[in-house]
């Protein structure tokens, strides 16, 4: 048998050898050295890894058994030293071995800026699991990590150690992120995105130092910005390892040189991965390097081959954030753009065109159809004919419903489904027809979707269309296990089907329970009183407890009991009320809300009504402290009695409160407005926030303060109080309309951008139908929920049905 | 042969809901299910204690209000992941009438 030695067990060589032992099994001997104490796992499935979605184990590719089924000689943890050309043999730094034929596979080294500190404990590269290791054992949780780096490597390390509790800062040199592969408007979504899942981004940042005693504390940069740092992840770029070629003056430019068919200056010696350079081309992503490794195979049996790159599309491997690009996106002379945008649904999709024929792809929050461009790109079709809707994708051409089965049906059977191994669809249904009839069968004949996994929604479509209903995808996930149907689904399908029960949408939808569940019912009963105010009556059992009693319930089984005060403002005459009602009722404790209220914590509930009914007869009311609706309206004192205020914001506070009390939304709704921007009030971390100046209210909204802390962000300024109301009213009924069950206002504004909720209520018509269709809903609900249930006929429902300790007494 | 005593009318319980009686061994949590069926459970979730007959109802099961937690009405047993059992008292519909174990006001079985 001939002797072939392969230097790296890598992701290239890894495939070179299962081509090689495929084609022809026993005709060459293969020693495998690798610096790593381990072999072939899956390098692209490093990020899961870091975020802790998977382990080592999961990600590795070839086990000890498939090297010892192969007769490989592993020496592992043995980096070769020398190269000896003249005797045809590799030394390691304890052995060695005489080749027919050698393979270099060494990979890339990660590049390290040298700038000062750049050697400190706590500066870690990312690049294989030693790297990802370090981290993880780092312990980044509630740490400071920075970043160096806004590539795709860089960029999946941040999200990764983001998974972990770090607090995330990404530093790129760059104007936007992935500029290689992305255009401004991309990356500038992209950025959005990220920053929204709290990394920080910092663009135009050039590293000046690592600053730190014993390890890193902080990253300087060249404009004095220093970022905090126990952990930095050095992540801008990597270089091809060619040390061992140089050694053996190998011929060497930035890789090592091959020719087409991946042999080096020597004819004995072949390299192939990242460490190579062909036709002055060097190589990061992982389907030309597979693209290497069968071209190699048939070299290394003889056969005539030629290795020819072919353009590759990029994906990034971060939950939520949906990228594709592909090809060449300059500007230049002859060349055309389609753009299409969607700012409400974060959705950018360009292609960029030359001669009628597409040359470069980037999209952006939804990318459906980027494999069916990618292989118009390839093809060089002649899109002349469908110029006017091609931005539409594959559905469009033809006039066929835009249902994604019909997308991937048309596509043809060359095209291309699983980028990282050249598989295209093809090839699946041919898998399929041949037996494979799961996911993971599929992975294993033909290996799409096997490496970073983004293809695999559209393999399991390619499986579907294929088997018809012999095949069950998974579905994207449902309210709850009672349904497949989304949240957004079954709110369309209560408007559109005219649903107006929770048995009915339950009957109509097929829900699989009987009942619901605890997270189904509240959403259904909130989505069909919001969606038809006069005729759905609120279904109480439908509620959470609290919201069920009108009272916070404590760990005890005991109630809170907040009255309302309006803007914060009380009398001597309601605390008076309040200081008798917690003697009367033996509260354990009365405490000061953050929201300008007062707390009476450890009410029984039999007690409810009665204290509920002595706090009415003072004038207080429910503050609604337990509902997913208008909790308060925090105010400062404003002109007054301050002297900086610019304007009433107390009183507003009040008007705002008195127009939005007892009303229900997705999530619980708290507004803040200050009377200059001192923001005494707290208003910019408020749902809604307004501050006061000298020529009007300038309102803000999508804060938070409570597991995420977020400033206001602004959606407009007036100078009269009367719009400000208007506005603020209409934004609450455009979040009540369409943002999911339990999501705040900064989720929902998050997930369909500040910019669409800006036009909304900024066109006047619009915006008085949203106002007009809040009274509709608070004609009936504006009122309050403890006068109704203290009545005489109520009351009784609260103490216990029947006191058997009384029987047993007589 | 288990001797049963009135403890209200059906209607007094909502359906889908549940009102709590006070017994010699605690308080039991009475539930009516939307067809009418009822369940009597001791009112007190063996996780952390919480209060079941404010839990929501749905079919034959009732999620504790405190930490989600689902029980079986008709076994009293925790359901999914979550292990433990509450106990359950035989308990019956009459014409309109609520009767539930007389177990329940024998002074002797206090705990």
């Amino acid at each position: 048998m001939k002797k072939l030695v392969v230097i790296g067990a890598g992701m290239a060589s890894g495939r070179l050898l299962e081509q090689l032992f495929e084609a022809a099994p026993g005709e060459w001997h293969v020693t495998l050295f690798n610096a790593e104490p381990r072999g072939n796992y899956n390098r692209l499935m490093l990020s899961p890894v870091l975020s802790g979605e998977k382990t080592y184990e999961q990600i590795v590719t070839h086990d000890a058994d498939w090297y010892a089924a192969h007769g490989v000689d592993c020496r592992f943890g043995e980096p070769v030293v020398r190269i000896d050309r003249a005797n045809r043999a590799v030394y390691s730094n304890t052995g060695g071995a005489p080749y027919d034929a050698l393979v270099i596979a060494t990979g890339s080294a990660p590049f390290i800026i040298p700038v000062p500190g750049s050697d400190l404990p706590g500066v870690v590269t990312y690049r294989d699991l030693e790297d990802t290791n370090a981290m993880i054992e780092a312990g980044v949780a509630g740490k400071d990590a920075v970043v160096v780096g806004g590539g795709l490597l860089g960029l999946e390390a941040a999200a990764g150690m983001a998974a972990r509790g770090a607090s995330v800062t990404v530093v790129h040199l760059m104007g936007h992120l992935m500029e290689r592969q992305l255009d401004p408007a991309a990356g500038y979504l992209l950025q959005r995105d990220l920053e929204r899942r709290g990394i920080k981004v910092h663009c135009k940042g050039a590293t000046k130092a690592i600053l730190g005693h014993d390890r890193a504390e902080a990253v300087l940069l060249e404009d004095g910005t220093v970022h905090a740092a126990d952990l930095v992840c050095m992540a801008v770029g990597i270089r091809p390892e060619v040390r061992l070629a140089n050694d053996a003056h190998l011929e060497v430019e930035r890789g090592i040189v091959v020719d087409d068919a991946l042999r080096t200056s020597d004819p004995h010696i072949f390299a192939l991965g990242e460490c190579v350079e062909h036709r002055s081309q060097v190589f990061g992503l992982v389907a030309p390097l597979y693209d290497q490794a069968k071209v190699l195979a048939r070299t290394l049996l003889g056969e005539e081959a030629a290795f020819r790159p072919v353009q590759t599309a990029t994906k990034l491997k971060v939950t939520g954030c949906d990228l594709y690009s592909a090809g060449d996106f300059a500007e230049g002379e002859g060349r055309e753009d389609i753009v299409f945008r969607d700012p409400g649904r974060g959705i950018y999709k360009r292609l960029v065109l030359e001669n009628d024929r597409i040359v470069g792809v980037v999209m952006y929050g939804d990318t459906a159809d980027g494999n069916w461009f990618y292989g118009l790109m390839k093809d060089e079709t002649d899109i002349g004919e469908m110029r006017d809707t091609l931005i539409f994708g594959p559905a469009f051409q033809g006039g066929t419903t835009l249902d994604p089965m019909a997308a991937v049906a048309a596509l043809p059977p060359e095209a291309e489904i699983c980028g990282c191994n050249g598989v295209c669809k093809g090839t699946i249904v041919d898998a399929v027809l041949g037996g494979a009839h799961t996911l993971d069968a599929v992975r294993a004949c033909t290996k799409a979707s096997g490496s970073c996994g983004t293809c695999t929604g559209l393999v399991e479509q390619v499986m579907k269309l294929t088997l018809g209903d012999g095949f069950v995808a998974p579905v994207p996930a449902g309210i709850c296990k009672c349904t497949d149907h989304s949240h957004e689904d079954v709110r369309r399908l209560i408007r559109s089907m005219g649903l107006k029960s929770i048995p009915a949408v339950m009957q109509e939808l097929g829900w699989k329970t009987v009942g619901g569940c605890h997270s189904c019912r509240p959403a259904l009963n909130y989505y069909l009183l919001a969606e038809y105010p006069l005729d759905y009556r609120d279904d109480r059992q439908s509620r959470f407890v609290n919201e069920r009693n009108h009272a916070n319930i404590q760990k005890d089984g005991t109630y809170s009991v907040v009255p309302r005060m309006w803007g914060g403002v009380t009398t001597p005459g309601e605390l008076r009320a309040i200081a008798d009602a917690a003697e009367k009722y033996a509260v354990p404790m009365v405490k000061v809300t953050g929201g300008q209220r007062i707390d009476l914590l450890g009410v029984r509930k039999e007690d409810l009504p009665h204290i509920w009914a002595d706090l009415n007869a003072a004038g207080l009311v429910s503050g609604h402290a337990y509902s997913k609706g208008l909790r308060t309206v925090k105010t400062c004192v404003g002109s007054e009695f301050c002297r900086f205020g610019t304007q009433d914001s107390t009183g507003l506070g009040i008007r705002l409160e008195k127009l939005l009390w007892g009303s229900w939304t997705p999530h619980k709704v708290k507004l803040g407005v200050s009377g200059c921007p001192r923001n005494c009030a707290e208003a910019t971390c408020k749902d809604v926030g307004v501050i006061c100046v000298d020529s009007g209210y300038q309102i803000s909204v999508a804060g938070a303060a409570g597991m995420e802390v977020k400033e206001t962000e602004p959606l407009a300024s007036t100078p009269s109080e009367d719009e400000a109301v208007e506005i603020i009213t209409a934004f609450i009924q455009l979040y009540r309309e369409h943002a999911r069950y339990l999501d705040r206002p900064y989720k929902w504004v998050a997930k369909v951008g500040l910019d669409w909720v800006k036009a909304q209520v900024a066109d006047l018509p619009t915006r008085r139908a949203l106002v007009e269709r809040f009274e509709v809903s608070q004609s009936v609900y504006r009122r309050d929920p403890w006068a109704e249930h203290s009545t005489t006929t109520e009351t009784p429902k609260w103490a216990p049905l029947a006191d058997l300790t009384l029987e047993a007494a007589e | 042969m288990t001797i049963f005593v009135d403890i209200g009318a059906l209607d007094d319980i909502p359906r889908q809901g549940a009102r709590v009686i006070r017994t010699a061994q605690g308080c039991v949590a009475v539930f009516r299910t939307l067809d009418d069926r009822v369940f009597a459970l001791d009112d007190r979730c063996p996780h952390k204690g919480g209060p079941l007959s404010e839990g929501m109802v749905h079919g034959d099961r009732v999620t504790c209000p405190l930490h989600n937690w689902v029980f079986d009405m008709n076994s009293g047993a925790a359901q999914g992941a979550d292990e433990g059992a509450v106990r359950t008292w035989p308990v019956r519909v009459e014409r309109g009438r609520v009767l539930i174990s007389a177990e329940l006001v024998s002074r002797s079985n206090a705990a």
